[in-house]
């Protein structure tokens, strides 16, 4: 079949010679489907075109012993835009075509200058029969097509009843105009410029709809824009300008003072300072240089630098993260799922409801009833919308979802965004989270025996086997002070507690009291030095040699600068705040007096953060767990909402409900607050929705004809049109929503 | 005259319950394993039913046509999967359905409406 044959672009990694071309050449030919295949040494790209899927291509390179990235990016989205921008064009054309003969025609009738329906008058009909006929196929086409096929699969939409509607008028316009003494003299109205003004509207609606629809993928848009369009690459020893997509894997690119790093990769020589904002939030730039990972997108202030592309295409942390709020923004949560149903079985049941209303004007309706029918019937079809249901959801998940994203929130999905609203107790991990995750050590107690550089230099041997954060601070004091650290044996880490090793034949013990208790080491003479280290915020480690005590080292995680104003607001959105620790209850304590939160759980071992979640829920709460996706990721999973603090590059991406890329917990409370103001505004458009036809549809059947009131099957089509732009424009509004910062006192 | 019509109207009304929600399409596409191409056009998938094995993944080739932007997604009702469908430009989605059901796939609006069977 022609029309899936495709062209791709792949970079190819690993190639070095010509030999290298020939292999990944004949991997790809083999591809099932594959018609065409072209591998470029110099830009170490390869052409393919045919039926295939470019995951099979990759695949087969793969297995050849090279890497395949399929080269998409900015071509794609300039593509869409194109492709949108036309298709807008065309809908103006098509309501400016009906237009341009529909409103005359309308102008004729109210002045009362409209021929009659006999002699000359019935020769001006048809020929103006025969005018509407053209302009209806040009304007209106996709309707009736779009109905046959659907009514075909046993589908009912839109199209449906717009073709249904307009095209009774026409074909009754035809009947009366070719014979019109079949009707009674009273219903002797051609409804020839009704068909083409509804179509009109429509169309005009539809490319409202279109204009109004670009605005609500705006973040996609921005997001994509930090993709630098160029990047400055090495190759065969000369340096050119390609476009992004044309960069390979690790092909050695340039990086000037003020560009956009183009892509992920890693400095190979020189350094710079990098702007890492659109990632992580952080204002000032920070320095990177050779054997550094830089991410594409983020911006280089001030040296140039080479680079090697490690990451390309839609590998890259900016891609990733495009995808996913991509992939959010098209999920649908629990509170759509009613429009969903009423959706499915919407436009048949609107056949039905003017079947009935057809059979309830003739049956009861004044004369002229065949007038009256036919209005009132076209009238139910045209002012149904099940558009405005379908989109009510939708659309502000998509703006939704695009707004947290400009907050540094990516929303994993629609389900998520809707029970972030319903939080009522947000946990917090203490280290990373509500303080730097970055401790060191602030004091060294030596016991008697003992000196400061001797006890760092016992507790940097033995926590340089750790990869705790706490070992890290204390290795670093140790290099710090230029104290190498000694080898030990039998490094043995105790969950929670702390480490125990060997070192020159003596056994050496450096962890928390718990550890120390267990040991049977006494610690009772240091308890109210460590009680008050504790009471200061820090964090006192004990540490044994052959079971007698060596001193204490103190380290301390200062708490981020803007924590206690985060949770101030959490408390300000009606949430208790609950912080979980496996720090000792007095540190723990210390850190929540500064910041503020209601409730601690201190001395908690990594594997019990999940349990202390599941009692949460238990006593009715509703619990957000906000961590760092590493040892907390069961206890994220466990809450209703999990919000992993992160970066673009961390994995946490993949596995929270929430990843907040910029490392603050006002993250949390942007998201938790954009949450509420997007499932407010799919309410207001399911409303809207539901009112719109409640009230249209017995209105357009003619239920308050008693009253006077009968609706216009232009104002109809009209107000049908203008629901979906109604709804569209209210989700817009959620684009110039703004969390508030300040705090209530 | 009056009895006719109205004969005629609840008729209809027989026919739109039988046709739309009663009856199925007889025009169905069993998956073999080698991949599916669905036609996004005119406000349908062509084509619409789709029968499959459970556990079996499947790939959908999805080619829009339809530059509306309700074409724009397709969605797996149930199944937690969306995709992206680029205009004249194929697109494979992979599908796994986990259990026998009827598992929707729509656009956005649920206009465009597709089901896989699956046995």
């Amino acid at each position: 079949m022609a029309d899936s044959e495709h062209s791709y672009r792949f970079s190819i990694g690993g190639m070095s010679c010509a030999g290298c071309v020939a292999a990944v050449e004949n991997a790809i030919r083999a591809v099932p489907g594959v018609r065409e295949a072209t591998v470029n040494l110099g830009e170490r790209t390869a052409s393919v075109s045919g039926e295939v899927a470019p995951e099979a291509v990759v695949a087969a390179v793969g297995q050849a012993g090279y890497e395949a990235a399929e080269l998409r990016g900015i071509a794609d989205e300039a593509g869409k835009e194109a492709a949108e921008m036309a298709h807008y064009r065309r809908l103006l054309w098509k309501f400016g075509v009906a237009a341009a003969v529909g409103f005359p025609l309308m102008g004729i009738d109210w002045l009362g200058l409209m021929p009659p329906l006999a002699g000359w008058g019935q020769a001006f009909w048809i020929v103006t029969g025969l005018v509407t006929a053209g302009v209806m196929w040009f304007s209106g086409r996709q309707f009736f097509v779009g109905a046959w096929k659907a009514f075909r699969n046993h589908n009912a939409n839109m199209d449906t009843l717009i073709a249904l509607g307009t095209g009774s008028a026409w074909a009754y316009s035809w009947l009366i105009s070719l014979w019109p003494t079949l009707v009674p003299a009273l219903a002797r109205h051609v409804y020839f410029e009704a068909a083409l003004i509804i179509i009109a509207l429509i169309n005009l609606g539809a490319a409202l709809e279109m204009r109004a629809r670009g605005k609500t993928s705006e973040a996609i848009k921005r997001l994509i824009g930090l993709q630098p369009r160029t990047a400055r690459i090495i190759r065969n020893g000369k340096e050119m300008d390609v476009p992004i997509e044309e960069v390979g894997l690790d092909e050695t690119v340039r990086v000037r003072p003020g560009e956009k790093i183009p892509v992920d990769g890693v400095i190979i020589d020189g350094h710079s300072n990098i702007d890492e904002s659109m990632l992580t939030g952080e204002p000032l730039p920070v320095a990177r240089g050779k054997g550094d990972e830089v991410i594409g997108g983020t911006l280089n202030k001030s040296g140039s630098f080479l680079m090697q592309a490690k990451r390309i295409g839609a590998d890259t942390a900016l891609a990733r993260i495009i995808e996913l709020v991509r992939s959010a923004q098209s999920s649908k949560p629990a509170i759509g799922r009613l429009a969903d149903r009423i959706s499915a079985v919407f436009v048949p049941s609107v056949l039905i409801i003017a079947t009935l209303t057809l059979l309830a004007w003739f049956n009861f309706g004044p004369e002229p009833r065949v007038s009256y029918m036919l209005a009132a019937t076209m009238t139910v079809l045209l002012i149904a919308c099940p558009c405005a249901l379908g989109l009510a959801t939708p659309i502000s998940i998509m703006v939704g979802v695009g707004k947290a994203a400009e907050f540094g929130a990516l929303i994993r999905n629609g389900e998520a965004l809707q029970r972030a609203r319903s939080l009522t107790t947000v946990v917090l991990d203490k280290t990373g989270t509500v303080t730097e995750g970055r401790p060191r050590v602030v004091e060294l107690l030596p016991a008697e025996g003992h000196d400061e550089a001797g006890l760092l230099r016992l507790a940097a041997s033995i926590e340089a086997a750790s990869e705790h954060p706490l070992a890290e601070a204390v290795v670093a004091a140790a290099r710090e002070r230029d104290i190498a650290p000694e080898t030990v044996e039998g490094f043995e880490a105790v969950s929670g507690k702390g480490v125990r090793a060997r070192l020159a034949g003596a056994e050496v013990l450096f962890g928390n009291r718990r550890l120390m208790a267990e040991s049977d080491i006494a610690v009772d003479d240091w308890e109210g030095r460590a009680k008050a280290l504790a009471d200061a915020g820090q964090t006192p480690m004990y540490l044994a040699v052959d079971g007698a005590l060596a001193g204490v080292v103190s380290v301390a995680d200062p708490i981020k600068a803007d924590s206690a104003e985060a949770i101030a607001r959490m408390h300000a959105l009606g949430l208790k705040v609950v912080m979980l620790t496996g720090d000792n209850a007095a540190t723990a304590e210390a850190v929540a007096r500064q910041v503020g939160v209601d409730e601690v759980f201190a001395e908690v071992l990594p594997e019990q953060k999940e349990e202390k979640v599941g009692a949460l829920q238990a006593r009715g709460e509703v619990v957000g767990m906000v961590g760092d996706g590493i040892n907390d990721a069961p206890a994220l999973a466990r809450a209703d909402v999990g919000f992993a603090i992160g970066t673009g590059t961390d994995v946490a991406i993949e596995s929270a409900d929430i990843t907040l890329m910029r490392g603050s917990l006002h993250g949390v409370v942007e998201a938790i607050a954009i949450s509420r103001a997007t499932v407010r505004n799919i309410k207001q458009n399911l409303f809207g929705a539901f009112i719109y036809n409640g009230i249209g549809i017995p209105l357009a059947a003619g239920v308050f004809y008693p009253l006077g009131i009968l609706l216009n099957p232009m104002i109809a089509g009209a107000a049908m049109a203008m629901s979906s732009v109604t709804v569209v424009t209210n989700a817009n509004r959620l684009r110039f929503y703004k969390p508030k910062r300040e705090v209530r006192a | 005259m009056s009895l006719l019509v109205n004969l005629a109207g609840l008729v209809v009304i027989g026919l739109i319950v039988w046709w739309f929600w009663l009856s199925s399409p007889r025009a169905r596409t069993v998956a073999t394993g080698a991949p599916i191409d669905i036609l996004v056009d005119d406000g349908v998938y062509t084509p619409g039913v789709i029968e499959a094995k459970a556990g079996e993944p499947i790939e959908l080739r999805f080619l829009r046509k339809d530059a509306s932007p309700c074409a724009e997604q397709v969605i797996f009702e149930g199944l937690d999967i969306s995709a992206e469908l680029p205009v004249d430009r194929q697109k494979t989605v992979t599908v796994t359905p986990p259990a026998p059901g009827e598992y929707a796939f729509t656009c956005q609006m649920k206009m465009y409406r597709g089901k896989l069977v699956v046995r």
